[in-house]
Protein backbone atom coordinates (compact mmCIF):
# COMPACT_ATOMS: atom_id res chain seq x y z
CA UNK A 1 0.00 0.00 0.00
CA UNK A 2 1.50 3.52 -0.78
CA UNK A 3 1.06 6.90 -0.14
CA UNK A 4 -2.48 7.32 -2.18
CA UNK A 5 -3.90 4.38 -0.70
CA UNK A 6 -3.69 1.96 -3.50
CA UNK A 7 -1.76 -1.12 -3.67
CA UNK A 8 -0.79 -0.28 -7.09
CA UNK A 9 1.40 2.43 -8.55
CA UNK A 10 0.94 6.09 -7.64
CA UNK A 11 0.96 7.36 -11.23
CA UNK A 12 0.32 11.46 -11.43
CA UNK A 13 -2.95 11.45 -13.45
CA UNK A 14 -1.59 13.52 -16.34
CA UNK A 15 1.26 10.72 -16.95
CA UNK A 16 -0.99 7.97 -16.62
CA UNK A 17 -1.20 5.51 -19.59
CA UNK A 18 -4.22 6.10 -21.89
CA UNK A 19 -7.17 3.28 -21.42
CA UNK A 20 -6.25 0.08 -23.77
CA UNK A 21 -8.89 -1.39 -25.89
CA UNK A 22 -12.33 -2.28 -23.87
CA UNK A 23 -12.99 -6.19 -23.48
CA UNK A 24 -14.49 -8.84 -21.61
CA UNK A 25 -11.23 -9.73 -20.66
CA UNK A 26 -9.77 -6.19 -19.67
CA UNK A 27 -13.20 -6.48 -17.44
CA UNK A 28 -12.16 -8.99 -15.31
CA UNK A 29 -8.45 -8.32 -15.38
CA UNK A 30 -9.26 -4.87 -13.81
CA UNK A 31 -11.74 -6.92 -11.74
CA UNK A 32 -8.80 -8.73 -10.03
CA UNK A 33 -6.84 -5.43 -9.52
CA UNK A 34 -6.38 -2.54 -7.40
CA UNK A 35 -5.26 -0.15 -10.09
CA UNK A 36 -7.67 2.88 -11.35
CA UNK A 37 -9.26 2.36 -14.71
CA UNK A 38 -6.59 4.31 -17.24
CA UNK A 39 -8.12 7.80 -17.91
CA UNK A 40 -9.85 8.12 -21.62
CA UNK A 41 -8.36 10.40 -22.46
CA UNK A 42 -5.30 12.84 -21.29
CA UNK A 43 -4.29 16.61 -20.68
CA UNK A 44 -1.89 17.17 -22.87
CA UNK A 45 -0.29 21.31 -22.81
CA UNK A 46 -0.89 22.55 -26.14
CA UNK A 47 1.64 22.18 -28.69
CA UNK A 48 2.52 25.84 -30.92
CA UNK A 49 1.26 24.13 -34.31
CA UNK A 50 -0.73 21.93 -35.50
CA UNK A 51 -2.30 20.59 -38.85
CA UNK A 52 -5.60 20.91 -37.78
CA UNK A 53 -7.33 23.16 -35.10
CA UNK A 54 -10.78 21.95 -33.73
CA UNK A 55 -12.64 24.88 -32.04
CA UNK A 56 -15.52 22.99 -30.06
CA UNK A 57 -15.02 19.85 -27.85
CA UNK A 58 -18.66 19.20 -28.30
CA UNK A 59 -20.10 15.80 -30.40
CA UNK A 60 -19.42 17.31 -33.46
CA UNK A 61 -15.67 18.56 -33.05
CA UNK A 62 -14.73 15.49 -31.38
CA UNK A 63 -15.98 13.64 -34.02
CA UNK A 64 -14.45 15.10 -36.45
CA UNK A 65 -11.15 15.09 -35.01
CA UNK A 66 -11.65 11.22 -34.36
CA UNK A 67 -12.83 11.22 -38.86
CA UNK A 68 -9.86 13.26 -39.99
CA UNK A 69 -7.77 10.81 -37.90
CA UNK A 70 -9.76 7.49 -38.83
CA UNK A 71 -10.47 8.51 -42.02
CA UNK A 72 -7.91 10.59 -43.65
CA UNK A 73 -4.71 9.71 -41.94
CA UNK A 74 -4.24 13.34 -40.46
CA UNK A 75 -2.68 12.69 -36.90
CA UNK A 76 -1.62 16.16 -35.86
CA UNK A 77 -4.51 17.26 -34.35
CA UNK A 78 -6.09 19.41 -31.45
CA UNK A 79 -9.59 19.73 -29.91
CA UNK A 80 -10.41 23.34 -27.76
CA UNK A 81 -12.87 22.97 -25.84
CA UNK A 82 -13.66 26.27 -23.55
CA UNK A 83 -14.99 24.14 -20.10
CA UNK A 84 -14.77 20.26 -20.00
CA UNK A 85 -15.49 17.74 -22.76
CA UNK A 86 -19.26 16.82 -22.46
CA UNK A 87 -20.14 20.29 -20.82
CA UNK A 88 -22.00 21.47 -23.88
CA UNK A 89 -24.78 20.87 -25.84
CA UNK A 90 -23.86 17.02 -26.49
CA UNK A 91 -24.46 16.78 -22.81
CA UNK A 92 -28.26 18.97 -23.13
CA UNK A 93 -30.27 17.31 -25.61
CA UNK A 94 -32.61 14.78 -25.59
CA UNK A 95 -30.76 12.03 -27.14
CA UNK A 96 -32.91 11.02 -30.02
CA UNK A 97 -31.70 9.71 -33.35
CA UNK A 98 -33.54 9.49 -36.31
CA UNK A 99 -33.61 9.76 -39.92
CA UNK A 100 -37.46 10.44 -41.24
CA UNK A 101 -36.58 13.70 -43.73
CA UNK A 102 -38.59 14.78 -46.81
CA UNK A 103 -35.51 17.27 -48.78
CA UNK A 104 -33.07 15.86 -51.01
CA UNK A 105 -29.65 16.55 -49.35
CA UNK A 106 -31.47 16.50 -45.78
CA UNK A 107 -32.85 12.38 -46.31
CA UNK A 108 -29.48 11.12 -47.59
CA UNK A 109 -27.37 13.16 -44.51
CA UNK A 110 -29.71 12.18 -41.78
CA UNK A 111 -29.78 8.17 -42.87
CA UNK A 112 -25.81 8.18 -43.32
CA UNK A 113 -25.91 9.35 -39.63
CA UNK A 114 -28.07 6.93 -38.76
CA UNK A 115 -26.04 3.99 -40.41
CA UNK A 116 -23.44 5.73 -38.43
CA UNK A 117 -25.02 4.77 -35.42
CA UNK A 118 -25.63 1.54 -35.84
CA UNK A 119 -22.30 0.76 -35.76
CA UNK A 120 -20.64 3.00 -33.67
CA UNK A 121 -20.33 1.26 -30.53
CA UNK A 122 -18.17 -1.17 -32.54
CA UNK A 123 -16.32 1.49 -34.09
CA UNK A 124 -15.50 3.73 -31.19
CA UNK A 125 -15.06 0.70 -28.90
CA UNK A 126 -17.21 2.29 -26.24
CA UNK A 127 -20.91 1.75 -25.59
CA UNK A 128 -23.02 4.62 -26.80
CA UNK A 129 -26.22 2.40 -25.91
CA UNK A 130 -28.07 2.70 -29.08
CA UNK A 131 -31.80 1.84 -28.38
CA UNK A 132 -33.35 1.50 -31.63
CA UNK A 133 -37.19 1.51 -29.87
CA UNK A 134 -38.79 3.19 -32.79
CA UNK A 135 -40.63 6.61 -33.17
CA UNK A 136 -43.73 7.34 -33.98
CA UNK A 137 -44.78 10.90 -35.20
CA UNK A 138 -48.80 11.01 -34.08
CA UNK A 139 -51.11 12.47 -37.03
CA UNK A 140 -54.48 14.50 -35.63
CA UNK A 141 -56.14 14.56 -38.54
CA UNK A 142 -56.69 13.19 -42.41
CA UNK A 143 -54.13 15.43 -43.94
CA UNK A 144 -51.80 14.80 -41.22
CA UNK A 145 -51.72 11.53 -41.87
CA UNK A 146 -51.64 12.41 -46.04
CA UNK A 147 -48.49 14.23 -45.68
CA UNK A 148 -46.92 11.37 -43.27
CA UNK A 149 -47.88 8.80 -46.25
CA UNK A 150 -45.55 11.09 -48.56
CA UNK A 151 -42.91 11.39 -45.95
CA UNK A 152 -42.85 7.60 -45.25
CA UNK A 153 -43.10 7.03 -49.34
CA UNK A 154 -40.07 9.35 -49.62
CA UNK A 155 -38.24 7.72 -46.94
CA UNK A 156 -38.46 3.90 -48.50
CA UNK A 157 -38.01 5.49 -52.33
CA UNK A 158 -34.41 5.94 -50.57
CA UNK A 159 -34.12 2.79 -48.50
CA UNK A 160 -35.02 4.34 -45.35
CA UNK A 161 -37.47 2.14 -42.94
CA UNK A 162 -41.01 3.57 -42.27
CA UNK A 163 -44.37 2.36 -41.57
CA UNK A 164 -47.70 4.18 -41.87
CA UNK A 165 -50.38 3.47 -38.81
CA UNK A 166 -53.83 3.58 -38.60
CA UNK A 167 -55.51 4.82 -35.67
CA UNK A 168 -55.93 0.90 -34.10
CA UNK A 169 -52.26 0.43 -34.80
CA UNK A 170 -51.12 3.22 -32.71
CA UNK A 171 -53.65 2.25 -30.48
CA UNK A 172 -52.15 -1.29 -30.07
CA UNK A 173 -49.09 0.42 -29.75
CA UNK A 174 -48.89 3.00 -27.76
CA UNK A 175 -52.17 1.88 -25.86
CA UNK A 176 -51.86 4.85 -23.06
CA UNK A 177 -52.45 7.75 -25.30
CA UNK A 178 -55.48 10.05 -24.63
CA UNK A 179 -58.16 7.91 -27.68
CA UNK A 180 -61.11 9.54 -25.27
CA UNK A 181 -64.03 11.72 -26.97
CA UNK A 182 -62.34 14.26 -24.13
CA UNK A 183 -59.22 14.33 -26.52
CA UNK A 184 -57.75 17.98 -27.60
CA UNK A 185 -56.46 16.66 -30.28
CA UNK A 186 -57.74 13.17 -31.64
CA UNK A 187 -55.16 10.37 -32.79
CA UNK A 188 -55.88 9.63 -36.96
CA UNK A 189 -52.42 7.62 -37.07
CA UNK A 190 -48.78 7.52 -37.13
CA UNK A 191 -45.58 7.06 -39.22
CA UNK A 192 -43.30 4.55 -37.80
CA UNK A 193 -39.82 4.45 -37.97
CA UNK A 194 -38.35 1.26 -36.46
CA UNK A 195 -34.86 2.15 -36.31
CA UNK A 196 -34.85 5.17 -34.82
CA UNK A 197 -34.52 5.31 -30.72
CA UNK A 198 -32.29 7.11 -28.43
CA UNK A 199 -28.51 7.06 -27.96
CA UNK A 200 -26.62 7.58 -24.11
CA UNK A 201 -25.49 11.22 -25.14
CA UNK A 202 -21.77 11.80 -22.72
CA UNK A 203 -21.23 8.21 -24.31
CA UNK A 204 -21.21 9.99 -27.63
CA UNK A 205 -18.80 12.82 -26.49
CA UNK A 206 -16.80 10.08 -23.92
CA UNK A 207 -16.45 7.66 -26.70
CA UNK A 208 -15.08 9.72 -29.31
CA UNK A 209 -13.26 11.81 -27.11
CA UNK A 210 -11.13 8.67 -26.51
CA UNK A 211 -11.33 7.57 -30.11
CA UNK A 212 -9.64 10.42 -31.14
CA UNK A 213 -7.11 10.71 -28.13
CA UNK A 214 -5.85 7.13 -28.94
CA UNK A 215 -5.18 8.36 -32.53
CA UNK A 216 -3.13 11.05 -31.27
CA UNK A 217 -5.32 13.72 -31.17
CA UNK A 218 -4.71 16.29 -28.46
CA UNK A 219 -8.01 16.79 -26.08
CA UNK A 220 -7.37 20.10 -24.71
CA UNK A 221 -9.77 21.52 -22.00
CA UNK A 222 -10.67 24.99 -20.34
CA UNK A 223 -8.75 26.92 -23.48
CA UNK A 224 -10.84 29.05 -24.95
CA UNK A 225 -10.65 31.11 -28.38
CA UNK A 226 -10.59 34.64 -28.06
CA UNK A 227 -9.04 35.25 -31.49
CA UNK A 228 -8.58 34.37 -34.65
CA UNK A 229 -4.72 35.15 -36.21
CA UNK A 230 -5.60 35.99 -40.18
CA UNK A 231 -3.35 37.33 -42.48
CA UNK A 232 -4.25 37.80 -46.59
CA UNK A 233 -7.17 35.97 -46.26
CA UNK A 234 -6.17 33.15 -44.99
CA UNK A 235 -6.45 31.99 -41.27
CA UNK A 236 -3.17 30.73 -39.61
CA UNK A 237 -4.28 29.98 -35.86
CA UNK A 238 -5.98 31.04 -32.97
CA UNK A 239 -5.83 33.40 -29.80
CA UNK A 240 -6.61 31.78 -26.90
CA UNK A 241 -7.02 31.74 -23.18
CA UNK A 242 -3.65 29.62 -23.29
CA UNK A 243 -1.54 31.44 -26.01
CA UNK A 244 -1.18 31.60 -29.40
CA UNK A 245 -1.56 28.27 -31.68
CA UNK A 246 -1.14 28.17 -35.32
CA UNK A 247 -2.91 25.81 -37.50
CA UNK A 248 -3.14 24.53 -41.34
CA UNK A 249 -6.62 24.56 -41.12
CA UNK A 250 -8.73 25.90 -38.75
CA UNK A 251 -12.27 24.42 -38.03
CA UNK A 252 -15.43 26.00 -36.24
CA UNK A 253 -17.64 23.05 -34.05
CA UNK A 254 -19.51 25.29 -31.56
CA UNK A 255 -22.97 25.19 -32.67
CA UNK A 256 -25.01 27.83 -29.93
CA UNK A 257 -22.07 30.27 -30.27
CA UNK A 258 -21.47 29.44 -34.06
CA UNK A 259 -22.05 33.64 -34.80
CA UNK A 260 -19.99 34.59 -31.73
CA UNK A 261 -16.78 32.77 -33.00
CA UNK A 262 -17.61 33.87 -36.52
CA UNK A 263 -17.58 37.48 -35.57
CA UNK A 264 -14.38 37.40 -34.19
CA UNK A 265 -13.02 35.94 -37.61
CA UNK A 266 -14.81 39.30 -39.27
CA UNK A 267 -17.63 37.16 -40.72
CA UNK A 268 -21.41 37.39 -40.11
CA UNK A 269 -23.81 34.19 -40.80
CA UNK A 270 -27.41 33.31 -41.49
CA UNK A 271 -27.50 32.27 -37.77
CA UNK A 272 -29.33 33.41 -34.83
CA UNK A 273 -28.67 31.85 -31.43
CA UNK A 274 -32.41 30.30 -29.29
CA UNK A 275 -32.50 28.65 -26.56
CA UNK A 276 -34.20 24.90 -26.65
CA UNK A 277 -35.49 23.41 -23.44
CA UNK A 278 -35.79 19.72 -22.11
CA UNK A 279 -37.30 18.33 -19.48
CA UNK A 280 -37.10 14.87 -17.38
CA UNK A 281 -39.72 13.92 -15.12
CA UNK A 282 -39.17 12.04 -11.70
CA UNK A 283 -37.71 8.38 -12.54
CA UNK A 284 -41.18 5.60 -13.04
CA UNK A 285 -41.25 2.19 -13.96
CA UNK A 286 -41.08 1.58 -17.84
CA UNK A 287 -44.19 2.86 -19.83
CA UNK A 288 -42.69 4.76 -22.86
CA UNK A 289 -41.74 2.11 -24.81
CA UNK A 290 -41.14 4.58 -27.61
CA UNK A 291 -40.03 7.89 -29.14
CA UNK A 292 -43.72 9.55 -29.77
CA UNK A 293 -44.07 13.04 -31.45
CA UNK A 294 -46.71 14.82 -30.86
CA UNK A 295 -48.54 16.32 -34.14
CA UNK A 296 -50.39 19.27 -33.12
CA UNK A 297 -47.76 20.39 -31.63
CA UNK A 298 -43.85 20.50 -31.79
CA UNK A 299 -43.71 17.79 -28.46
CA UNK A 300 -41.96 14.90 -28.18
CA UNK A 301 -41.57 12.01 -25.52
CA UNK A 302 -39.31 9.03 -24.53
CA UNK A 303 -37.98 7.71 -21.51
CA UNK A 304 -34.63 7.04 -20.47
CA UNK A 305 -33.14 4.16 -18.96
CA UNK A 306 -33.45 5.63 -15.69
CA UNK A 307 -37.21 5.78 -15.80
CA UNK A 308 -37.61 9.28 -16.06
CA UNK A 309 -39.53 10.77 -19.03
CA UNK A 310 -37.37 12.82 -21.11
CA UNK A 311 -39.51 15.48 -23.32
CA UNK A 312 -39.12 18.89 -25.12
CA UNK A 313 -40.33 21.23 -26.78
CA UNK A 314 -40.41 24.56 -29.57
CA UNK A 315 -37.40 27.00 -28.87
CA UNK A 316 -38.04 29.64 -26.73
CA UNK A 317 -38.98 32.57 -29.26
CA UNK A 318 -36.57 34.87 -28.94
CA UNK A 319 -32.88 34.98 -29.52
CA UNK A 320 -30.62 34.70 -26.31
CA UNK A 321 -27.40 33.25 -24.92
CA UNK A 322 -28.36 32.84 -21.42
CA UNK A 323 -29.26 28.96 -21.08
CA UNK A 324 -32.23 29.81 -18.76
CA UNK A 325 -35.71 28.93 -19.98
CA UNK A 326 -38.52 30.99 -19.70
CA UNK A 327 -41.33 29.37 -17.78
CA UNK A 328 -44.04 29.93 -20.21
CA UNK A 329 -42.45 27.45 -22.19
CA UNK A 330 -42.60 24.75 -19.33
CA UNK A 331 -46.37 24.88 -19.21
CA UNK A 332 -46.83 24.64 -22.44
CA UNK A 333 -44.71 21.36 -22.85
CA UNK A 334 -46.71 20.18 -19.72
CA UNK A 335 -49.68 21.09 -21.46
CA UNK A 336 -48.82 19.05 -24.58
CA UNK A 337 -47.82 16.27 -22.57
CA UNK A 338 -50.94 15.87 -20.46
CA UNK A 339 -52.90 16.46 -23.56
CA UNK A 340 -50.89 13.41 -25.46
CA UNK A 341 -50.94 11.23 -21.68
CA UNK A 342 -53.29 12.38 -19.13
CA UNK A 343 -51.91 9.72 -17.08
CA UNK A 344 -49.00 11.71 -16.34
CA UNK A 345 -50.35 14.78 -14.99
CA UNK A 346 -49.58 13.81 -11.90
CA UNK A 347 -45.72 13.03 -12.46
CA UNK A 348 -43.36 15.81 -11.02
CA UNK A 349 -40.60 17.35 -12.91
CA UNK A 350 -37.32 16.44 -11.77
CA UNK A 351 -35.25 18.66 -14.06
CA UNK A 352 -35.57 20.88 -17.11
CA UNK A 353 -32.72 23.32 -18.74
CA UNK A 354 -31.53 25.69 -21.83
CA UNK A 355 -29.38 24.86 -24.57
CA UNK A 356 -28.29 27.14 -26.82
CA UNK A 357 -28.49 26.61 -30.34
CA UNK A 358 -27.83 28.11 -33.44
CA UNK A 359 -31.45 28.77 -35.95
CA UNK A 360 -30.77 29.01 -39.71
CA UNK A 361 -33.48 30.81 -41.84
CA UNK A 362 -34.23 27.02 -43.84
CA UNK A 363 -33.56 24.74 -40.46
CA UNK A 364 -30.45 23.17 -42.16
CA UNK A 365 -27.05 23.29 -41.16
CA UNK A 366 -23.86 24.08 -42.36
CA UNK A 367 -20.45 21.80 -43.12
CA UNK A 368 -18.42 23.82 -45.20
CA UNK A 369 -15.95 26.46 -46.40
CA UNK A 370 -15.94 29.63 -45.28
CA UNK A 371 -15.35 32.94 -47.34
CA UNK A 372 -11.68 32.63 -45.43
CA UNK A 373 -9.51 30.12 -46.58
CA UNK A 374 -8.11 27.38 -44.31
CA UNK A 375 -11.72 28.33 -42.12
CA UNK A 376 -14.47 25.50 -41.84
CA UNK A 377 -17.93 25.76 -40.17
CA UNK A 378 -20.02 23.01 -38.84
CA UNK A 379 -22.85 24.94 -37.06
CA UNK A 380 -26.70 26.17 -37.18
CA UNK A 381 -27.78 22.96 -36.14
CA UNK A 382 -31.26 23.69 -35.26
CA UNK A 383 -32.82 21.50 -33.45
CA UNK A 384 -30.66 18.34 -35.39
CA UNK A 385 -27.30 18.59 -33.79
CA UNK A 386 -27.24 15.80 -31.86
CA UNK A 387 -28.99 12.86 -34.46
CA UNK A 388 -26.23 14.27 -37.11
CA UNK A 389 -23.23 13.77 -34.91
CA UNK A 390 -21.80 11.11 -36.93
CA UNK A 391 -22.52 12.59 -40.05
CA UNK A 392 -21.56 15.78 -39.15
CA UNK A 393 -18.20 14.71 -38.12
CA UNK A 394 -17.39 12.40 -40.98
CA UNK A 395 -18.58 15.29 -43.33
CA UNK A 396 -16.56 18.12 -41.66
CA UNK A 397 -13.87 15.90 -41.49
CA UNK A 398 -13.97 15.29 -45.27
CA UNK A 399 -14.18 18.64 -46.43
CA UNK A 400 -11.21 19.99 -44.01
CA UNK A 401 -9.10 16.95 -45.62
CA UNK A 402 -9.50 17.87 -49.23
CA UNK A 403 -10.93 21.92 -48.78
CA UNK A 404 -13.86 20.88 -50.21
CA UNK A 405 -17.11 19.99 -49.54
CA UNK A 406 -18.23 15.66 -49.49
CA UNK A 407 -21.39 15.12 -51.37
CA UNK A 408 -23.67 14.51 -48.38
CA UNK A 409 -22.81 18.08 -47.18
CA UNK A 410 -22.23 19.86 -50.58
CA UNK A 411 -26.17 20.94 -50.16
CA UNK A 412 -25.17 22.54 -46.78
CA UNK A 413 -22.98 25.41 -48.02
CA UNK A 414 -22.67 28.67 -46.53
CA UNK A 415 -24.40 30.65 -49.67
CA UNK A 416 -26.94 28.32 -50.35
CA UNK A 417 -29.28 31.33 -49.82
CA UNK A 418 -27.57 33.79 -52.70
CA UNK A 419 -28.57 30.89 -55.15
CA UNK A 420 -32.00 30.01 -53.97
CA UNK A 421 -30.93 26.63 -52.56
CA UNK A 422 -32.51 26.16 -49.17
CA UNK A 423 -33.33 23.65 -47.48
CA UNK A 424 -36.76 24.20 -45.99
CA UNK A 425 -37.49 20.64 -44.54
CA UNK A 426 -41.21 22.61 -43.15
CA UNK A 427 -41.68 24.49 -45.93
CA UNK A 428 -42.39 27.14 -43.64
CA UNK A 429 -39.18 28.39 -42.29
CA UNK A 430 -37.41 27.66 -38.98
CA UNK A 431 -38.12 30.84 -37.17
CA UNK A 432 -41.49 30.39 -34.97
CA UNK A 433 -41.57 34.30 -34.45
CA UNK A 434 -42.04 34.76 -38.42
CA UNK A 435 -43.94 31.60 -39.15
CA UNK B 1 -50.41 52.14 -24.93
CA UNK B 2 -50.94 49.30 -22.78
CA UNK B 3 -48.68 49.73 -19.69
CA UNK B 4 -46.78 46.74 -18.41
CA UNK B 5 -48.22 43.57 -19.53
CA UNK B 6 -47.14 39.99 -19.09
CA UNK B 7 -44.18 38.48 -21.52
CA UNK B 8 -46.77 35.73 -23.18
CA UNK B 9 -48.95 38.56 -25.07
CA UNK B 10 -45.90 39.86 -26.92
CA UNK B 11 -44.26 38.40 -29.75
CA UNK B 12 -40.58 38.45 -30.66
CA UNK B 13 -40.16 40.05 -34.08
CA UNK B 14 -36.58 40.12 -34.94
CA UNK B 15 -33.36 42.25 -35.03
CA UNK B 16 -34.13 46.28 -35.02
CA UNK B 17 -30.98 47.76 -36.04
CA UNK B 18 -30.46 46.26 -39.53
CA UNK B 19 -31.75 49.20 -41.79
CA UNK B 20 -33.60 48.00 -44.44
CA UNK B 21 -32.07 48.73 -48.24
CA UNK B 22 -33.95 51.61 -49.90
CA UNK B 23 -36.44 50.93 -52.08
CA UNK B 24 -35.86 49.64 -55.53
CA UNK B 25 -32.51 49.03 -54.29
CA UNK B 26 -31.20 46.09 -57.08
CA UNK B 27 -27.96 44.58 -56.13
CA UNK B 28 -29.23 40.96 -54.63
CA UNK B 29 -26.30 41.05 -52.06
CA UNK B 30 -27.18 43.51 -50.31
CA UNK B 31 -30.86 42.13 -49.76
CA UNK B 32 -29.53 38.87 -49.27
CA UNK B 33 -27.19 40.23 -46.32
CA UNK B 34 -30.37 41.92 -45.18
CA UNK B 35 -32.99 39.39 -45.18
CA UNK B 36 -30.23 36.08 -44.26
CA UNK B 37 -27.36 37.43 -42.28
CA UNK B 38 -27.30 38.35 -38.43
CA UNK B 39 -24.57 40.35 -36.25
CA UNK B 40 -26.77 37.80 -33.35
CA UNK B 41 -24.43 39.49 -30.44
CA UNK B 42 -23.59 37.58 -26.87
CA UNK B 43 -24.49 41.12 -25.53
CA UNK B 44 -26.63 44.35 -26.15
CA UNK B 45 -29.20 43.74 -28.26
CA UNK B 46 -32.31 46.01 -30.23
CA UNK B 47 -34.85 43.80 -31.36
CA UNK B 48 -38.95 44.28 -32.66
CA UNK B 49 -41.52 43.11 -30.04
CA UNK B 50 -45.03 43.11 -30.78
CA UNK B 51 -48.35 43.16 -28.43
CA UNK B 52 -50.06 40.36 -30.22
CA UNK B 53 -52.47 39.80 -27.52
CA UNK B 54 -53.64 42.97 -26.71
CA UNK B 55 -52.99 46.92 -28.43
CA UNK B 56 -51.38 44.96 -30.81
CA UNK B 57 -48.35 48.08 -30.95
CA UNK B 58 -45.13 47.21 -32.19
CA UNK B 59 -41.93 48.21 -30.12
CA UNK B 60 -38.42 48.74 -30.41
CA UNK B 61 -37.01 46.80 -27.02
CA UNK B 62 -33.51 47.22 -25.45
CA UNK B 63 -32.36 43.28 -23.91
CA UNK B 64 -28.70 41.53 -23.25
CA UNK B 65 -28.88 38.28 -25.17
CA UNK B 66 -26.08 37.60 -23.01
CA UNK B 67 -28.74 38.25 -19.61
CA UNK B 68 -31.68 39.11 -21.02
CA UNK B 69 -31.93 42.30 -18.80
CA UNK B 70 -34.67 44.28 -20.54
CA UNK B 71 -33.39 48.01 -20.72
CA UNK B 72 -35.52 50.78 -22.50
CA UNK B 73 -38.84 50.18 -24.69
CA UNK B 74 -39.98 52.37 -27.38
CA UNK B 75 -42.71 52.56 -30.09
CA UNK B 76 -41.27 51.30 -33.04
CA UNK B 77 -42.94 53.96 -35.09
CA UNK B 78 -40.80 56.80 -32.99
CA UNK B 79 -38.08 54.50 -34.51
CA UNK B 80 -39.24 54.50 -37.99
CA UNK B 81 -40.05 58.01 -38.19
CA UNK B 82 -36.07 58.71 -37.05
Amino acid sequence: MDACGYAGACVPIETRTLSSRYSALSLARHALSDAPWPRAWGSPEPKSNYDVLIIGGGGHGLATAYYLAANHGIKNIAVLERAYIGSGNVGRNTTLVRSNYVIDGNTQFFEFSMKLWEGLSHALNFNVMLSQRGQIVLAHGPAQLDVLARKGNIMRLNGIDAELLDRGDVMRQLPYLDYSTEARFPIQGGLLQRRAGTVRHDAVAWGYARAAASLGVDIIEHCEVTGFVISQGQVTGVETTRGRILSGRTAIAVAGHSSHLAAMAGLRLPIESHLLQAFVSEPIKPFVDHVISFGAELFYISQSDKGGLVFGGHIDGFNSYTQRGQFPKVQTVAECAVALIPSISRLRLLRHWAGIQDMTPDGSPFICRTPLRNLYLDGGWCYQGFKATPAAGWCFAHTIAHDDEHPLNRCYSLDRFERGAELDDYGIGNWTYKQ
Amino acid sequence: MCGERDYTEFRYGGDAAKPRPAHGTADQQVWHDYVFLFDNPKGPHREYWQHVLGCRHWLVLERDTATNTVGASRPASEAVSK
